[in-house]
C-alpha cells in the first residue's frame, strides 16, 4: 500500500514558492489499476516523480508498505519495488536494448530469448530491437514501447506510468493501448497511470483526478469516469454551439 | 619467452593471449620478442633506424598481422618506424597498440610512427590499443604518429582506443586520399587522474569522391586534459564528416577544434562537437532500475566508449 500523507511540493518562481502538489492526500491499496488524470498542469507528472523519488517533497510523508520512504532516494525506492516508466524515455549511446533490459531484470546473462519476451509484450518484433542502441535511431513509439518493458521486466510491486500516449502516433497508440488492458497477465502488482485517454480510464479500477495540486476525485470507475465523460460531452456541446 | 606482466599488456592492447594466428611481430623492451611471416605477410627489420617494414602482396585477403609493443621496465624511451605497404586488392585486418607496465621511478616512452601505402581497392582495418599499468611514479608516455597514404578506391577504418592508465599521449594522424577512397577513423579515450591526451587528425581528401568520418568519443575523468583537433580538407568533390563528442567530469578539461577547409565547391564538409556532463536523466533512469548513482555513471560510460 502507498500512502501520501499531506504532500506539499514548492518551486521556486520569480523569487516565490509555488506549490506545485499542494497539501495532498491519497492512499493507494495494493494490485489496484489506478488512473491518474486531470488538467495539464494540474501537477499530476510531479505527482508521480515523488513517488519515484526523482523529485524531493517539501513538506509531507510518503508511506509504502507502512515503511516511510519519505528520505529514501531513487535507488533505495527501486530496490524496495516501485518502477517508473518516463513520459519522455532517456536516450542512452552505446547501450543496447538488450543491455537496459538486463540491467530492469538485475540479471546480467539474461537470455535474449526472454529478453525478447518482454520486447513482445509491448508489440515489438524483438529481433530486429535487441542489438539496437537506445537512442534517437528510434522513433517515438519504439522507445516509448522498450521503455515500458524495461518496467515490465522489473516486474516490481508498484509501477508508474507517466503518459503511456504522449508523443506517439494513433496507429501505435491503438495497439500500446493493448499492452495496458492486457496488463494484469504481466504485472501481478499496483499499477498506476497517469493518462488522459479514455480508453485508459476504461480499464481502471479506480479514477483519481488531479487539479491544482490536489486530488479533486477519487472513487471506483464506475462512479468518476461518467462525470468526467459529463465533462467532456458538455465542453463538445458548448463548442459545436460555438461553430454554429 | 614474455613474463607475466608482458602476456598481460599483451592481452590488454592485442587482445592476444598466446602466440597470434598469421604473421606477427612482437617487441618486447625494444628488442624483438617474436615473429612469424607468411607466403603473403613478409616482415622486415629496417637497417637504416629501429622499426620492421610489412609488406603485404596484392590480392592478400581475410589474412591479420598483430604488431603489439610492450614496455615493462621503467625507464625505456624509444622511437620506432613501422611501415606498411599494402599491395592492391588486398583485405587484411592489422592490430597494432602498446601496452606499458611501469614499477618504477622513470618514465617509460614509446613513439611509434606508422606509415600506411595502401593500394588500389584495398580494405584495411588498423585497430590500435593503447594501455598503461603498473604502480610506479615513473610516466607512461605513448606518443603515435600514424601517416595514411590511400590509393584509388581503398578503404580503410582505424580504430584507436586508450581507455586506461597512459599519462601523456600525443596522437597524429594524418592522411592523403585518392579519388574513391574512404577513411574512417574511430577513436576511443578516457583520461583520468592527472593525464593528457592530444589527438590531432589531418585528413586530405585530394581525389574524386574521396570520403572520410572521424569520429572521437572520450570521457576526461579528475583532473585530466584533452585536445581534439580534427582538419578536414576538401580539395575536390568529396565528403568529409567528423565528430567530437565527449563526458566532462569532476575538473577536467576538454578542447575541441573543429577545422573544415574547402577549396572546392563540391567539397561537403561536416563538423560537430559536443561536450557536456552525463545527462541527469541517464542517471535517474538507471537508478530508477535499481542501479546506485556510481554504478549508473559506470554503465553510461561504458556504453558510450563501446
Amino acid at each position: 500500500m502507498l500512502e501520501l500523507k499531506d504532500i506539499v511540493y514548492q518551486v521556486e518562481e520569480n523569487n516565490a514558492a509555488k506549490s506545485i502538489i499542494d497539501h495532498l492526500d491519497l492512499t493507494i491499496g495494493d494490485g489496484k489499476f489506478i488512473v491518474i488524470t486531470g488538467p495539464n498542469g494540474g501537477g499530476k507528472s510531479t505527482l508521480a516523480k515523488t513517488i519515484m523519488g526523482i523529485n524531493h517533497i517539501t513538506s509531507g510523508q510518503i508511506l509504502f508498505d507502512g515503511e516511510d520512504i519519505t528520505e529514501k532516494n531513487i535507488t533505495e525506492r527501486a530496490k524496495m519495488g516501485i518502477s517508473f516508466a518516463f513520459q519522455q524515455p532517456v536516450h542512452f549511446k552505446g547501450i543496447k536494448v538488450i543491455d537496459l533490459l538486463r540491467l530492469a531484470t538485475g540479471n546480467k546473462t539474461l537470455s535474449v530469448a526472454k529478453a525478447c519476451e518482454y520486447l513482445s509484450k509491448v508489440g515489438l518484433c524483438a529481433k530486429d530491437y535487441i542489438n539496437r542502441e537506445v537512442n534517437s535511431s528510434l522513433s517515438g513509439g519504439e522507445l516509448k514501447r522498450i521503455e515500458i518493458a524495461t518496467v515490465l521486466a522489473r516486474g516490481t510491486k508498484f509501477s508508474i506510468f507517466d503518459e503511456p500516449e504522449a508523443g506517439i502516433d494513433i496507429w501505435s497508440f491503438q495497439s500500446l493501448i493493448q499492452v495496458f488492458e492486457n496488463i494484469r497477465e504481466t504485472i501481478n502488482g499496483t499499477v498506476l497511470i497517469i493518462s488522459h485517454q479514455e480508453r485508459i480510464l476504461n480499464i481502471a479500477d479506480e479514477i483519481v483526478v488531479i487539479e491544482n495540486g490536489k486530488v479533486k476525485e477519487h472513487g471506483p470507475k464506475g462512479e468518476i469516469l461518467p462525470t468526467l465523460l459529463g465533462t467532456a460531452a458538455a465542453v463538445n456541446a458548448a463548442c459545436s454551439k460555438l461553430i454554429k | 619467452m614474455l613474463d607475466k606482466i608482458q602476456m598481460q599488456l599483451l592481452s590488454e592492447v592485442a587482445d592476444l593471449h598466446g602466440v597470434p594466428e598469421g604473421a606477427y611481430n612482437i617487441r618486447a623492451n625494444g628488442e624483438k620478442a617474436a615473429r612469424n611471416t607468411t607466403a603473403n605477410i613478409d616482415i622486415i627489420t629496417k637497417e637504416d633506424k629501429s622499426g620492421i617494414d610489412i609488406k603485404i602482396k596484392p590480392g592478400t585477403k581475410n589474412e591479420s598481422v598483430h604488431i603489439p609493443v610492450v614496455l615493462s621496465k621503467s625507464g625505456i624511451k624509444e622511437t620506432v618506424y613501422n611501415d606498411f605497404y599494402i599491395g592492391d586488392d588486398c583485405d587484411v585486418i592489422i592490430v597494432a597498440g602498446c601496452g606499458i607496465d611501469n614499477c618504477g621511478t622513470q618514465d617509460s616512452q614509446h613513439d611509434g610512427v606508422h606509415r600506411f601505402f595502401v593500394g588500389k581497392n584495398s580494405k584495411i582495418k588498423y585497430v590500435e590499443k593503447h594501455y598503461g599499468g603498473g604502480d610506479g611514479t615513473g610516466k607512461r608516455i605513448l606518443n603515435p604518429v600514424t601517416e595514411v597514404y590511400q590509393e584509388e578506391n581503398s578503404y580503410v577504418e582505424m580504430e584507436m582506443v586508450q581507455i586506461k592508465g597512459v599519462d601523456s599521449t600525443v596522437r597524429t594522424t594524418k592522411a592523403e586520399l585518392a579519388a574513391g577512397a574512404t577513411m574512417i577513423v574511430r577513436e576511443r579515450l578516457m583520461t583520468h587522474g592527472e593525464q593528457s591526451a592530444t589527438s590531432v587528425y589531418e585528413v586530405q581528401l585530394n581525389g574524386e569522391g574521396s570520403s572520410t568520418d572521424v569520429i572521437s568519443r572520450s570521457v576526461a575523468k579528475d583532473n585530466s586534459e584533452q585536445i581534439f583537433e580534427a582538419a578536414i580538407i576538401g580539395n575536390t568533390k568529396c565528403s568529409g564528416h567528423a565528430e567530437c563528442d565527449a563526458i566532462i567530469m569532476d575538473n577536467a578539461h576538454v578542447v575541441a577544434v573543429p577545422k573544415l577547409d574547402a577549396k572546392n565547391v563540391d567539397a561537403a564538409l561536416i563538423h560537430e562537437a559536443a561536450i557536456g556532463k552525463i545527462a541527469g536523466d541517464q542517471l535517474i533512469k538507471l537508478m530508477s532500475l535499481g542501479l546506485t548513482e556510481a554504478e549508473a555513471e559506470e554503465q553510461i560510460i561504458g556504453g558510450f566508449l563501446r
